[in-house]
């Protein structure tokens, strides 16, 4: 776990690497090229690259028109904005006709830091799962955010991919392979599941190390699609170890902890923590002291563990 | 434009028109209003200029058609019918259950539909990503677009028109349809977003005013498009709501409402003279 980097940097260099080996890969943004990481793009396909200015309504559904003409386009702005701020034309140009759009979304979630409540989008995902068809992705670290992007080609349909700003620890090993809405058990354990997504994911890792010491076994499991989510890992790891904690960077309302609790809910259901935003928004700050003040730490998913283990029967 | 093509696009017009008040009286609801006013643009377009094959929709090379509007849905699948991408008897199927032809256009299930439309403002944004698609693949195609005035109202509009100037797309060819009606009022008063010709011309688009109900101005005005390198042309055309059909002509009612049996009678005879 010793290199941080930001998934948005993995995603950027992505883009390069498979721009060369895809010809009809296409990268829109919405003047935050140097921000999402897609300049790298623009500085090796210049031809294939087009800012769409601060207009990200236009950008959606410009997008859709590249794609039902045999282009695949990445469009590519703030989470706020590519899921808030063109939320309606995700929906209707591009999900609706279920066109060949990916939408790279970066600086999700809190870990946008100082400019606060206003870029900090802690919804994207819950706006995204409601569009059917709709794939969703939230890679842990830059070997799956890597990986995806490559899932993301291959798969024929719109994707809406997330990224972070912040650097995060690498926890994938470079033969780790990723099966789009496969989630992957990191360690297998009996007491208690964490399961962990994005950012989370090397948290579930520490609090699972933590949990030993104190005789507590607990299994982690890495949710990179969010949807379609891999409900049978999930409904696994309910009936062997009889108690979850999910952990996001994301509102608790419609994140992964809501996803998990819609399989759980019917087809196993055993006692349940979600670790995430809760019902507020963000604010400006750094992202250490932000991560704490809203419960998305290590040690939390330790405590929130131990609790949910006492639920059980 | 000679008389025989004027003939023909006279005949086919009277066709489309029919098809549109027989969908929406069949289905008791739609939008005959501006579905009438495009109705010689349309018909113009697929009877006398785009090249498609109606046996094979979506042939690479087609030339491409966005209704942004896509409340007149009923305009594109009478004009489609009638071209023969599917049986007109289907028609009258419009906004039934299980129908292919839904309320407004749906690229996966109608054969013709280039874009999937409605909600306003969408569609003039995909008509930009299909032109600069035929720019980056070297493509000869053209995109077709119709606006509405109403629909210039929205802003995404104007992020299109700055797109689409900015990126050089003289493969695209607007029609705004100019009728001067939406539903609350006439437009001038519910939010006026004339001049348009101005604001096109302002964006860096080439300019043509026509009435948008001659055939011959509609052809000399798609000919110039064709003729103008290096920029969109907007097609500002100057139409009447519910053109053809004598109690709906410029009638801010007729916006989203199906004639009843009596008034179909009378549409239709209105169409035969």
């Amino acid at each position: 776990m010793a290199e941080k980097i930001a998934t948005r940097e993995a995603y950027g260099n992505a883009l390069v690497e498979f721009g060369n080996e895809y010809e009809n890969l296409v990268v829109l943004d919405a003047d935050l090229a140097e921000a999402t990481k897609t300049c790298k793009f623009k500085a090796a396909h210049p031809d294939r690259f087009f800012d769409c200015g601060i207009a990200e309504g236009n950008m959606m559904s410009v997008a859709a028109g590249l794609a039902a003409s045999g282009f695949i386009p990445f469009a590519s702005s703030f989470a706020m904005f590519a899921a808030g701020r063109a939320f309606e034309q995700v929906r209707n140009s591009i999900g609706y006709p279920h066109l060949n759009v990916k939408i790279g979304a970066t600086h999700a979630g809190l870990t946008v830091g100082e400019d606060g409540a206003t870029h900090q989008c802690n919804e994207d995902i819950a706006l995204m799962r409601t569009i059917p068809g709709m794939t969703i992705i939230n890679p842990a670290d830059a070997v799956e955010a890597k990986a995806a992007v490559k899932a993301a080609i291959e798969f024929k349909g719109p994707v809406y991919l997330r990224f972070g700003r912040y650097a995060v620890p690498t926890v994938n090993g470079e033969d780790y392979t990723f099966e789009l809405g496969r989630g992957v058990e990191l360690c297998d354990g009996k007491d208690v599941s964490i399961v962990a997504s994005g950012l989370t994911v090397h948290m579930a890792l520490e609090a699972a190390e933590l949990l030993k010491a104190d005789g507590i076994s607990a299994r982690v499991i890495n949710i990179h699609t969010i949807k379609p989510i891999d409900a049978d890992i999930l409904v696994k790891a309910a009936k062997e170890t009889g108690a979850i904690v999910t952990a996001e960077e994301h509102s608790i309302i419609g994140g992964l902890g809501s996803a998990v609790a819609d399989v759980l809910s019917e087809k196993c259901p055993v006692p349940m923590r979600r670790i995430g935003v809760g019902d507020k928004y963000g604010k400006s700050g750094q992202v250490p002291d932000l991560l704490k003040e809203y419960g998305i730490t290590t040690e939390n998913i330790v405590v929130k563990a131990k609790e949910v283990i006492k639920m059980k029967k | 434009m000679n008389n025989e093509k004027l003939a023909m696009l006279t005949e086919k017009a009277k066709l489309v028109r029919k098809g549109i008040i027989e969908s929406t009286h069949a289905a008791g609801c739609g939008h005959p209003g501006g579905s009438l006013s495009i109705a010689d643009i349309v018909t113009y377009l697929y009877f006398a200029e785009m090249h498609i094959d109606e046996k094979n929709p979506k042939m690479e090379n087609r030339d491409r058609f966005v209704l942004s509007k896509g409340h007149a849905a009923p305009a594109l699948y009478s004009v489609l019918a009638n071209r023969g991408y599917f049986p007109l008897e289907d028609l009258k199927t419009l906004r039934k259950t299980g129908s292919y032809l839904q309320g407004h256009p749906d690229m996966k299930g109608t054969p013709g539909v280039d874009m999937t439309t409605g909600s306003l403002g969408l569609g003039i944004s995909g008509a930009c990503g299909m032109a600069l698609a035929g720019k980056l693949s070297g493509n000869s195609y053209r995109v077709y677009c119709a606006v509405g005035d109403g629909e210039s109202e929205e802003g995404q509009v104007w992020e299109a028109a700055m797109f689409a100037a900015h990126y050089k797309l003289d493969n695209l060819t607007v029609f705004l349809d100019l009728n001067g009606l939406q539903i609350d009022g006439k437009v001038a008063d519910v939010m006026n977003p004339t001049p348009h010709d101005e604001k096109f011309a302002a964006f860096g688009w080439n300019v043509i005013t026509i009435d948008g109900h001659n055939f011959a101005e509609i052809e000399e005005a798609v000919n110039a498009a064709k003729a103008c390198k290096g920029k969109p042309t907007a097609i500002i055309a100057k139409t009447t709501k519910g053109k053809g059909v004598s109690f709906m002509e410029d009638q801010v009612g007729w916006h989203g409402k199906a004639p009843n049996d009596e008034q179909y009678a009378i549409a239709m005879a209105d169409l035969d003279r």
